[in-house]
Parts: C-alpha cells; sequence; structure tokens
C-alpha cells in the first residue's frame, strides 16, 4: 500500500498498487450489470495475481467471456452469488458441469442483502421467493397477511466498484446505468477500490452531486481507457433531413 | 393458423394503458416497446436502473453506458433518470410498478409462473423476474402454448422451478389470449383460425370461452 500523497492517503496510483492485500479464498463483491460500469482494470489486476478459490458476488460475474469471466476461465473462482447466468457461457458451463458453486439469488433479494450488509442490518423478510427454491430452509413469515421469506445480509473482504468521477475523498458519481449495484457494493466490504474515469480535486464535486460519499471508499485511482464493451449494438436509422 | 411472435408482441401491447409504469422482460416482451399502440403513453422501467427509458438510439447518440435489462442500448427519455438497483427493486417490490410483461415457460391454472430455469438443460437464473412477478400490480406473460412436440405450456401445476405463485393475470399465447382463473383458464380471444378443440388439445388444464 503506497498511498501517492499523504495528504490523500485515498488516492493510489493504479489498479497493482490498490489491489494490494487481496489473497486466495476472500469474498469479492463486484459492481456492474453485465459488462456496464465494470471495475475494468481491478478485474484484470486480480486475473494478473492469480488469487484462487475467490467468492465473487456480483449480479452476472462477467458475460460473453468478458470481465469478471476471465477470473472464471483461469478457474480463480471456487463460488458465484449472482442473479442471472444468462450470456455467460463460462459460468452457465461451469455450473452445469459442477465446477463451481453458484448460489442464484433473485436480482432485487441480491441488491438488498449487500445493501443490508452495508447498512448493519441482520436481514430483512422480503415476498419474492416464497414458495420457491429460493426460500428452502428459509425462515417463513407472515406479516399484516402475506408470506415473506427471511433473507440475511451479504458483506465482503474487497468490494471493486467503477464510477465516473471521484475526488481524493473518495466521494464518487457514477454514469447513467454504470450506477447499477456500484454504490451498494461499495457499503459492504471491509476494503472498497473505486477507478474513476476522472480523479478531480478535492471541492470540485458538488456536495449535492454526490451519489456516494467517500465514507464508503477505502482507496482510488484514476484509469481513463476504460472499454465499457457493448454487448448489444441495437441502434436504429436517423430518419432523412433530421438532425442530431 | 396461430398467431406468429409478432402478432403475440402486438396483442401484449393493447395491455398498455396510458398513464402506466411498465416494465418488459428480458427477449420477446422487450419487442412491446417497439408496438406501443398510438395514443398510448406509458412510462418504461428498466429494472438495472432507467425510468423513462426510450428507444434504441440513432447512430450518433451512442452511449455504451447506457443499457436496458437485456444488454442492448438504449436511451433515457425525457424526464427520465438513473439510480441504483437496491432502489430499482424498491420501486418493483414496493408495488410501484403497474404492469410486468414477461416471458414464460410454463403457467399453470392458479396463475403459478415458471420462467427461470429447465433442470439439467438450461438455467438463466431468474435475474429480476422474481421480484417483478411478486411485485408489479399486474403481470402478464407471453410465451408460447405448447412446445414442438405438443406438449402444454399451460398446465394444471408446474412441473418447471416456480418464478412466483398465484401471480400471472393474463397469458399471451400463439393461440389466444387466456386468464388463469384458479381452476381452469379462460380463453378470452382466439387466433383468427384457431378452432376450440385444438386449444383443448394443447392445453393441460380445463379451458372455457368467453
Amino acid at each position: 500500500m503506497k498511498p501517492l500523497f499523504a495528504h490523500a492517503p485515498k488516492v493510489f496510483a493504479d489498479a497493482t498498487q490498490a489491489v494490494e492485500g487481496l489473497s486466495d479464498g476472500m469474498r469479492i463483491m463486484a459492481g456492474g450489470f453485465g459488462l456496464c460500469g465494470n471495475a475494468e482494470h481491478c478485474i484484470t489486476e486480480i486475473a494478473r495475481r492469480g488469487v484462487r478459490d475467490l467468492t465473487i458476488i456480483s449480479n452476472n460475474c462477467g458475460n460473453q467471456g468478458q470481465g469478471l469471466a476471465v477470473l472464471l476461465q483461469q478457474h480463480q473462482v471456487r463460488k458465484v452469488i449472482c442473479s442471472f447466468i444468462g450470456g455467460n457461457p463460462d459460468l452457465e458451463a461451469q455450473y452445469l458441469a459442477g465446477q463451481i458453486e453458484v448460489e442464484l439469488n433473485p436480482q432485487g433479494t441480491l441488491a438488498e442483502r449487500i445493501r443490508a450488509g452495508g447498512a448493519g442490518l441482520g436481514g430483512f423478510f422480503t415476498p419474492t421467493g416464497v414458495g420457491t427454491v429460493v426460500a428452502e430452509g428459509k425462515e417463513v413469515r407472515e406479516i399484516g397477511g402475506r408470506l415473506y421469506v427471511l433473507e440475511t445480509p451479504l458483506v465482503a473482504d474487497f468490494a471493486i466498484v467503477r464510477a465516473a468521477v471521484g475526488d481524493p475523498d473518495g466521494n464518487l458519481r457514477f454514469h447513467r446505468t454504470s450506477r447499477n449495484f456500484n454504490p451498494i457494493v461499495a457499503t459492504a466490504a471491509t476494503i472498497t477500490i473505486a477507478e474513476v474515469d476522472r480523479l478531480v480535486e478535492r471541492g470540485q464535486l458538488d456536495p449535492d452531486d454526490i451519489h456516494l460519499p467517500g465514507i464508503f471508499v477505502s482507496r482510488i485511482f484514476e484509469a481513463r481507457d476504460h472499454k465499457n464493451p457493448i454487448e448489444h449494438m441495437t441502434t436504429r436509422k436517423r430518419p432523412q433531413g433530421s438532425q442530431p | 393458423m396461430s398467431w406468429s411472435r409478432d402478432d403475440m408482441v402486438a396483442r401484449a401491447a393493447q395491455e398498455l394503458q396510458s398513464g402506466q409504469v411498465v416494465n418488459l422482460g428480458i427477449g420477446m416482451p422487450t419487442l412491446v416497446a417497439n408496438v406501443v399502440p398510438d395514443g398510448v403513453q406509458v412510462v418504461l422501467h428498466s429494472e438495472n436502473g432507467i425510468l423513462a427509458m426510450g428507444p434504441f438510439p440513432f447512430e450518433d447518440e451512442i452511449d455504451s453506458q447506457v443499457i436496458n435489462a437485456g444488454k442492448q442500448l438504449v436511451t433515457i427519455a425525457a424526464g427520465g433518470s438513473v439510480f441504483d438497483s437496491a432502489m430499482s427493486f424498491a420501486m418493483i417490490r414496493g408495488g410501484h410498478i403497474d404492469l410486468a410483461i414477461l416471458g414464460g415457460l410454463q403457467v399453470s391454472v392458479g396463475g403459478d409462473l415458471a420462467n427461470w430455469a429447465v433442470p439439467g438443460k438450461m438455467v438463466t437464473g431468474m435475474g429480476g423476474a422474481m421480484d417483478l412477478a411478486v411485485g408489479a400490480k399486474r403481470v402478464v406473460v407471453i410465451q408460447t402454448h405448447a412446445s414442438k412436440d405438443g406438449i402444454s405450456k399451460l398446465v394444471d401445476k408446474l412441473s418447471l422451478p416456480t418464478t412466483a405463485l398465484s401471480c400471472v393475470k393474463r397469458v399471451i399465447t400463439d393461440l389466444g389470449v387466456f386468464d388463469p382463473l384458479g381452476d381452469h383458464f379462460r380463453c378470452e380471444e382466439r387466433a383468427l383460425g384457431v378452432t376450440q378443440d385444438e386449444i383443448r388439445q394443447l392445453t393441460g388444464a380445463p379451458v372455457i370461452f368467453a
């Protein structure tokens, strides 16, 4: 761990510096929905380090062979806690072959379990999953005439998040649908690493425009060359004669 | 003659009512956005974090960080907003979504839905489907009526893993429109040229005709 500046101890030079301390068997939470809003440099660094037996908590654990799917291809992952594996052939193949443990959560339950972990809650009752395999082995309680299942919180050793803008105090601002799980996982880990497209000076982010307060971010670095892969290039033709 | 996929999508679009907040599931339901009837104005919700989702972008306005839940490029309409996944599912579970149109593998007479796994063959995961099925005020399913070898997907009891119980209000298939009413389906509409006998033969539960 080598902070760049004594007065800004959260700021790191790059992913290699920021990912320091990650080891075999750890639980990693990752923001991102498919390949949108991924901490691309952190993922590359985790792949380069070759740490193994990881538990990945992420909505998709990569897609189309990219993103976190690289860690699957290198057999660095022991367990995935996620909601959706369609479009992720690496995860689907390893899951169906019994090579990897997959805990499927309804997407809203996954988000709320992470939120609960970050907010210091012991869990919550949700109507989602009642009468399905999701509720097996869990307490089901009737509240106000409706059935709810008890879901427990999730926490992790590391969280890796991606934001558009950050400052030396770790305050973050996200861009469009890259926000997704990023601000939630940031709250629920012992060490949260943020990689940002643009690192600005203290005071340049207006307090009203901060999506995630810096208290949740332990380390931050700037990475200007995100790939932002497009999974489905769906466009339409601009009608002739119309202006952009 | 039964309905084509386009026919089913167009029929599903007739379920939309002006002023509704609507979530469209991945696959065929997503196509409903392209055929919203003239004069009907709805607000589309995408569970990855958009309220008031717009159409696909023009080629000169692509933002790779604006996608829908199917990971397709989209736009955000005027008045739209973006938010995180916990907020998005608070909207869904909290009953703030008026209508969800979802894909299906099986629907039972009791309105139970299966749409996320075929054990041993296909597991996509439930994604947001369980939350949508439980939380949306009205759930409409689009699916084929039966498999290619004639096994009905409108059933007495689900044989596939459940998504949610007693949630489906209407099923739109290639043979018509069907409402699950507890111990039978009521056929509200038949596709042109489809007979009552054909429907009875391809439905795994009692059917009455409106």
